[in-house]
């Protein structure tokens, strides 16, 4: 809402000297986000107002050129060509002289052109740089300035316009009377109501016949009828100033002038052709296949939740928020019917967003317009028709006026007190909320309020405790930090993604959160098959991207767009993470829409729980490249399946859990290097997810480099830490011993190092796999593992005899479970 | 040498003498300052401190003398001896600190030589500055509530006084889950977790919500559509704006320095009332101290306390909210809100683990 001070000062007594700051300070109090503060042009030297005397039309050029006498307040008048033709001997208009200087540094000097000496310029809206319109020269109309005037005042050129923000609960504040009402009272000074006029007395039969069909959605329609307009008739320079400044357009008078009483009252109205219109209006639902062409020209469908003004020829407006095109004014119409309605403000905006229609018009009705003011603006903008455009009002105005009395709301006078936590006198709180316009009943502290007819937005004891509160203003608060009852801290699972992400990070991984949006090409490319889970997409009715419409079932889209975006900017050796929701499909329940007035119960409250689908925290990883970087040490070391896969054991640490690894086969890993990862034991083991080397047809796919490996592990599907038991240091000295057992290619290493550990017994401290050797004297089809055992007893030193039985005992158990020979 | 019963004078015993035990302490102290290295000294050792060294030998004379000779001639060779070790050990701690002040010259490394073998991780600054705010609430007795991002409409809208006709449920602003009738979203903002935590329990309540929430803008230097929040609900009895303001202003010391303190002005959402946007005041501001815009907050809207089931004549709350993005871009300077969401690891490391 754009609000010139100068028009705010014909309504508020704004003291002497107030500054842009203070005014910009009192708004921001009050809730009106001052989205920007515009200043005029800047225009220095003569401007002043010149009325023209005489036009001599000069021939024998590209285009006509007028050289005119124009008497600017000197003793003689002065000569200046002019381009345009839209002016008249007798306009006032507006004269830049030599020694001025326009917007953009246009310099004007007296200069010899067309052959006449041109003492000046007659200017266009453009050129002062006031608006766009550059069809003509900027004619003030006839009278109404003296010649010689400093055209700056006559302009608005000194004056400051404020782009306010309105919040959507305050429609009354899309108007200047109610800005200036909340003005007066941030700033404690005077103020007059400029909807404080009386109709005139109209009388005879009302000026149309007007039925209201859906009272639910009008409770109020008043019309008036007028003719004798001149619809080309000029609006008066003081109106489109107005307009211009408020950011509208002029277009005609009649157009004009419902649109200035919308800016002074916040009634928007509407003006019918009345030649055009056929027979009763009716304000009524939309029927099925109904259609409307609106004045932007748009033929529309309309649907039963439409509400229109129709005649007997159908729909003519649509209520509230456009006009038709069959009945709009054009420049031959002298009779109109001048609607102001009071619509439901909900069925509005539902209109608006149907239709994709958010007039100026409509902006006010969504918030809630007063309803006491339909006949004054009507009154209002019927008075400047007359004025500008020789109209006068037949008969009676229409006046269907079906509302219900306004809500009284209880309000204790202590309540805005105890909810700012201010000690306001009740006295306060009455004055308060009588300077918004309510009407305080009761015996000062159980107090009775009737809000004013332009605050439809306050219903509850709530909005009166806002208001008591705003006016006073919030700066009046203290500031207290409350006791909070002691807390549990972080929950293990909030502390468990922590640990994980620290982890990964020390681990070298980069966190790359993505957006968690797929497509199916993603999943092709990923080369999952049709039957896979992670093809079930919960998909979106209006994604950002029809090539993503759907939610992440895994995160290995969006760290591999993450990785090949680092790659394309650059980056060689890559390593990044990503954890966070995937969003799993598949049938889902209904969630049902309980009443806001009290707590559902609690069954449709687990229906309601229930229907919202699983959403399981994941983890993953990606890698490219070299792990660690060629140095002066050496050469880089690649990332391989090995790193992904001890990226989830990295996890797996963090989390407190112990992840056993098995080979696996899952798209998108290489089938021969992807690892099934797990947790539990036998039959009681779960996967939580996979890591290793994508598919080499993946990596082709995305254009990824050659062995770029991944992985994903399903963190909510991890078992609670276990409380870790201190093991009994023992001080006794070890027994190191060293193995070396050949196996065949196909035993996993994992088995033969459990059989190791369960032969070796209580005894064995540690044990590593030191070394994994393939070739000659190793039989092709084998390969040897080595492995170092440190074997300690808790109580005694031990001696070579239980060493050996130990080693023995592992060995056996390991050739036994696996086939392993023992390497000599 | 002499017979075992022969009466000696123990001058005439050679070995013993003052004279022969100097001479031969100096010829020790004269071998030992000689040797110019640790294996000259070891090699002239023996001859003054080995089993047949003189002064060894002398000792052993020593049982030949008189009870009444023993006692001075004893202290005599005593002293002789420990002066040869005391001459031994002093050159050897010479010659060892000598050696070591060579050999440890020539293992001499250039220590600023890099030894980046692993590549750095980090996390990503919205994580970490999720975490801090965390914990200034968690400090402050706070639990933290969370809730799922695809979540019911009812809860995203409804219970929070956001009816039907409310213009930021249409698809141009809300993403919305399809079929048309799943009543499902993405959340719009983090305030569903508060009717949870109301739905889910009894007062009194203090928790905050950190999470992912999602709007339909497009991706710009200012925006984006999935953004993260920190949402604050406090429901006890006798809450108050106060209480709100001095949550805020602690909030805003913790993350922006000593001096940091909000500002309100009045605004409207739909779950609060009265309801305000507050700026904070931030010292360390790029381009120099200034207000920001950081967030929303109010009071509940008691239509939300009963929706949840919570009587709003016996309790008050406030909430508060703030997106982190935001945050982030003031706290650290951050220009272009793409840089947070591209997953540069350019960006990312320059903040490194940050506990």
């Amino acid at each position: 809402m754009k609000v010139p001070v100068s028009w705010l000062s014909e309504h508020v007594d704004i003291p002497a000297g107030t500054t842009v700051e203070e005014l910009d300070e009192a708004f921001v109090r009050l809730g009106f986000e001052v989205e920007e503060v515009l200043r005029p042009p800047v225009t220095t030297g003569p401007l002043v107002v010149g009325r023209v005397l005489e036009i001599e039309e000069l021939t024998g050029f590209k285009k006509p050129i007028r050289y005119c006498q124009v008497d600017v307040g000197e003793e003689t008048p002065r000569g200046i060509v002019c381009g345009a033709r839209n002016f008249a001997v007798g306009d006032l208009v507006v004269a830049a002289l030599p020694g001025a200087v326009l917007p953009g540094d246009f310099a004007i000097a007296a200069r010899t052109t067309y052959d006449h000496v041109s003492d000046g310029m007659i200017c266009s809206v453009r050129e002062l740089g006031i608006g766009e319109d550059h069809a003509g020269i900027l004619v003030l109309g006839q009278d109404g300035f003296t010649p010689g005037t400093p055209a700056a005042g006559v302009l608005g050129l000194d004056e400051v316009v404020f782009d306010l923000e309105v919040t959507p609960d305050r429609g009354y504040a899309m108007s200047l009377r109610g800005i200036a009402r909340d003005l007066a009272g941030a700033l404690a000074v005077d103020w007059r109501d400029p909807a404080a006029l009386t109709p005139p007395a109209w009388s005879g039969e009302p000026g149309w016949a007007v039925e209201v069909a859906d009272p639910g959605r009008c409770d109020r329609f008043s019309m008036v009828a007028l003719e004798g307009l001149d619809a080309t008739a000029p609006s008066p320079w003081e109106l489109r100033r107005r307009l211009a400044q408020c950011g509208i357009r002029s277009i005609s008078l009649a157009v004009d002038v419902t649109n200035f009483v919308m800016l002074e009252l916040g009634q928007p109205m509407h003006a019918f052709d009345r030649d055009t219109v056929t027979g009763p209006i009716t304000v009524r639902r939309a029927a099925d296949g109904e259609r409307l062409t609106t004045l932007d020209g748009v033929d529309r469908a309309l649907t039963g939740d439409d509400l229109l003004i129709a005649d007997e020829s159908g729909p003519i407006g649509l209520a509230g928020v456009m006009g038709g095109a069959s009945t709009e004014i054009g420049s031959t119409t002298t009779a109109v019917l001048l609607e102001a309605a009071h619509w439901e403000p909900a069925g509005i905006g539902r209109g608006v967003r149907r239709h994709k229609l958010p007039s100026e018009a409509a902006k006010r009705f969504e918030r809630g317009t007063d309803p006491d003011v339909t006949v004054v603006a009507l009154a209002r903008a019927a008075a400047l028709l007359a004025q500008h455009g020789g109209a006068h009002v037949v008969g009676a105005p229409v006046d269907l006026d079906v509302r219900r009395p306004r809500p009284v709301i209880p309000l204790d006078a202590g309540r805005p007190g105890r909810i700012a936590g201010v000690e306001y006198p009740p006295s306060q709180v009455v004055e308060v909320l009588q300077a918004i316009g309510a009407t305080v009943d009761g015996d000062g502290q159980q107090l009775q309020v009737t809000p004013p007819s332009w605050r439809g937005d306050l219903t509850d004891p709530a909005d009166l405790v806002e208001e008591v509160v705003r006016y006073l203003g919030f700066d009046e608060i203290p500031s207290v930090l409350p006791t909070a009852p002691p807390g549990r801290g972080l929950t293990e699972r909030q502390r468990r993604r922590r640990s994980i992400g620290r982890a990964l990070a020390d681990a070298g991984y980069v966190e790359a959160p993505s957006y968690p949006f797929v497509g199916e090409a993603q999943l092709d490319a990923l080369g999952l098959p049709a039957d896979d889970a992670r093809r079930a997409l919960i998909t979106l009715r209006n994604p950002l991207s029809e090539e993503a419409p759907a939610m992440r079932t895994t995160l290995l889209p969006g760290l591999l767009a993450t990785l090949a975006r680092n790659l394309a900017r650059g980056q060689r050796d890559v390593a990044v993470f990503e954890h966070g929701a995937v969003f799993p499909g598949g049938p889902r329940t209904q969630a049902p829409v309980p009443g806001v007035d009290r707590r559902p119960d609690d069954d449709v409250l687990a229906a309601l729980l229930g229907a919202v689908p699983e959403q399981p925290w994941h983890v993953g990883v990606v890698l490219a490249g070299n792990l660690e970087p060629r140095g002066w040490w050496g050469p880089g070391r690649p990332g391989t399946w090995a790193d992904a896969v001890q990226a989830a054991r990295t996890v797996a640490a963090a989390a407190g859990v112990e992840l056993t690894v098995r080979a696996g086969e899952l798209a998108p890993w290489h089938p021969g290097r992807c690892a099934e990862l797990l947790v539990g034991d036998g039959a009681e083991a779960t996967v939580v997810g996979y890591a290793g080397e994508l598919h080499p047809r993946v990596c082709a796919a995305l254009d990824l480099p050659a062995r770029t490996c991944a992985m994903e592990l399903d963190v909510d599907a991890l078992p609670a830490a276990p409380v870790a038991v201190g093991p009994h240091v023992s001080t006794f000295p070890p027994v190191l011993v060293d193995l070396a057992l050949v196996v065949a290619d196909a035993v996993p290493a994992a088995d033969v190092e459990a059989a190791l550990r369960e032969g070796a017994g209580e005894l064995l401290e540690v044990l590593r796999l030191f070394d994994v050797y393939t070739g000659a004297p190793v039989p092709a089809g084998s390969r040897s593992l080595a492995y170092a055992l440190t074997l300690r007893a808790p109580d005694r030193t031990l001696t070579g005899e239980e060493a050996n039985a130990a080693r023995d005992a592992a060995i056996a158990l390991a050739v036994e479970r696996t086939g392993a020979t023992l390497r000599a | 040498m002499s017979g075992a019963n022969d009466p000696y004078d123990p001058k005439q015993v050679a070995a013993l003498s003052a004279e022969a035990l100097d001479a031969a302490v100096q010829a020790a102290i004269d071998a030992f300052a000689a040797a110019g290295d640790l294996e000259a000294l070891a090699a002239v050792r023996p001859a003054h401190l080995g089993d047949r060294a003189p002064v060894l030998l002398a000792r052993r004379e020593l049982g030949a003398l008189p009870p009444h000779a023993r006692s001075d001639a004893g202290k005599r060779v005593n002293a002789a001896r420990v002066a040869v070790t005391e001459a031994h050990a002093a050159r050897l701690a010479v010659l060892e600190a000598e050696r070591d002040e060579r050999v440890l010259a020539e293992e001499r490394v250039d220590v600023t030589l890099p030894w980046d073998r692993a590549l750095p991780g980090a996390r990503h600054p919205l994580t970490t500055l999720t975490d801090r705010i965390s914990d200034v609430f968690v400090g402050m007795g706070y639990e933290i509530a969370e809730g799922p991002e695809l979540e019911a409409e009812w809860l995203n809208f409804d219970a929070l006084n956001t009816g039907p006709d409310h213009p930021a449920r249409s698809l141009a602003d809300t993403f919305f889950v399809a079929p048309e009738d799943s009543g499902l979203v993405l959340r719009t903002h983090t305030s569903p977790v508060q009717a949870r935590t109301m739905l889910e329990r009894r007062p009194p309540i203090y928790v905050v919500a950190p999470g992912r929430v999602y709007r339909t803008d497009e991706l710009d230097a200012t925006h984006t559509p999935v953004f993260h929040q920190v949402e604050g609900l406090a429901v006890d009895r006798g809450l108050t704006m106060a209480h709100l303001r001095g949550t805020l202003d602690h909030l805003a010391r913790q993350l922006f320095g000593a001096d940091a303190l909000t500002r309100w002005r009045p605004h409207f959402f739909p779950f609060t009332e009265p309801s305000a946007e507050f700026d904070v005041w931030f010292p360390e501001h790029r381009d120099g101290p200034r207000w920001v815009e950081w967030g929303g907050c109010g009071m509940v809207n008691p239509r939300v306390l009963v929706a949840c089931g919570i009587d709003p004549e016996e309790y008050t709350g406030f909430a508060f909210g703030m997106g982190i993005e935001r945050a982030l871009q003031f706290r650290a300077g951050v220009g272009d809100m793409r840089d947070i969401v591209e997953g540069d690891v350019r960006f990312t490391s320059a903040f490194g683990v940050e506990q």
